[in-house]
């Protein structure tokens, strides 16, 4: 099942002589199970394809479908509750809300989705409690670490019945095994139906995506996937590169 | 160097014979290193030529045992007192082939450092795969794959800032030389 499709999608930025090109012509599908990279060079058009992706802006051609509906169709009360039940984002800067707790961050977008208070909390916790941090669940973002407050992002990236993650360099400036662990997590959900869309310039990071694009000036320019598993389960090492 | 100093290694937690220490050898570098039973012999010959083990009877099967001596554990010491030397590269084929690519006429460098981007990821991204399905207590393996994933990201790094002096250079325009 296809969670993402972009389509033909294009970003100019401005008109005319001063007319910005972001985004040219881009096609990509992110199914369900899947996670998927995009690297580039800074303003190769990461960063708007994935804002693209999540409906927070609008391309100047193509069309973006998220869960089968696509955007450009929707009013902009539909399109933001799609994006509240339909699209966990993770940003570097994790947008936590420091005047409330661990918890009732998680709770949040579906507050804001009308349902109970009460029902809201406990999808908290047990998504809380999905990324092993169910025993901060009452602790401010402030007296939380670096990798804490990232699994609590992702959490609120994946409370309720949202299936697609987006994530800006979700690793940020964690160490080595905190960002190693992140990224595990994020590829334990696509693994178990969710679908993700990767931006990040850092290939180790971007090495745990079932399919990295390349982006260059606004286009996709290539694309690896990873090698078919071989029976004894290491297509590198036995060969490699010399 | 290290095939000898690794069994030395091997051997200076106890007497081995050969096969055991193939498989030795196999568990602790998680086949990052392939290496055949015959190199296992022809390495052991060599140890105890120079002094550095020394036989030790067999283990009632017929396997010849074999034990450190006192010059191999010195010998196993230094290694480990040692750093290792960064290792001369005498050819590098991708440094050769990019330094190439710029002075031939018509070649897009940049295609060339893109073809080559991709392939480090995908190595990049079996390795990681592998990774994923380490037991968390196999350290050693974990170390000897991190090894291998570090140096293919640098690698890509090292590819990325190929590119920004590509693109920074008034001598090529979209990678290809004016």
């Amino acid at each position: 099942m296809t969670l993402l499709e972009l389509r033909q999608v294009t970003r100019v930025h401005g008109t005319g002589a001063a007319a910005v090109t972001a985004l040219d012509g881009v096609t990509l599908t992110v199914a369900a199970g899947e996670l998927v990279a995009v690297m580039g060079p800074s303003g190769s058009g990461k960063s708007t394809l994935l804002n693209l992706a999540g409906g927070l802006d609008q391309p100047t051609a193509g069309t973006v479908v998220v869960d089968g509906q696509a955007l450009g169709e929707l009013s902009s009360r539909r399109l933001a509750g799609l994006r509240r039940r339909s699209i966990g984002y993770v940003f570097q800067d994790l947008n936590l809300l420091p005047a409330l707790t661990a918890a009732e961050n998680v709770a949040l977008p579906r507050e804001l989705d009308g349902i109970s208070a009460r029902t809201a909390h406990g999808e908290a916790i047990a998504a809380l409690e999905r990324f092993g941090v169910a025993d901060i669940a009452d602790r401010f973002p402030d007296d939380l670490s670096g990798g804490q407050q990232q699994r609590v992002a992702i959490a609120r990236a994946f409370i309720g019945p949202r299936r697609l993650l987006l994530a800006d360099e979700p690793t940020g400036a964690l160490d080595t095994t905190t960002g190693e662990a992140v990224l595990r997590l994020l590829r334990e959900q696509c693994e178990s139906g969710a679908g993700g869309v990767l931006v990040t310039h850092e290939a180790r990071h971007a090495a745990w995506a079932d399919r990295v694009v390349f982006l260059r000036d606004g286009r996709i320019v290539d694309e690896s996937r990873a090698s078919e598993a071989t029976a004894n389960g290491d297509p590198m090492l036995s060969g490699g590169r010399s | 160097m290290s095939v000898k100093l690794g069994l030395l290694a091997l051997l200076d937690e106890q007497p081995m014979y050969g096969y055991q220490l193939h498989t030795t050898f196999k568990e602790r570098t998680g086949d990052t290193w392939p290496l055949n039973i015959g190199q296992i012999y022809t390495t052991l010959a060599r140890l105890e030529r120079d002094g550095l083990v020394e036989p030790a009877g067999d283990d009632g099967d017929g396997h010849a045992i074999y034990a450190l001596t006192d010059s191999g554990r010195d010998e196993l010491r230094r290694w480990f007192a040692t750093p290792v030397a960064r290792a001369d590269r005498p050819r590098d084929e991708l440094a050769i082939k990019l330094a190439v690519a710029l002075t031939v006429s018509g070649v897009d460098v940049r295609e060339v450092l893109q073809t080559q981007r991709t392939a480090t990821l995908r190595d990049l991204q079996d390795l990681t795969r592998q990774k994923r399905e380490v037991a968390p207590d196999d350290l050693a393996w974990l170390l000897a794959l991190d090894s291998l994933i570090f140096q293919a990201e640098a690698e890509a790094r090292w590819l990325d800032s190929c590119e920004e002096r590509l693109l920074g250079s008034p001598a090529y325009r979209n990678g290809v030389a004016r």
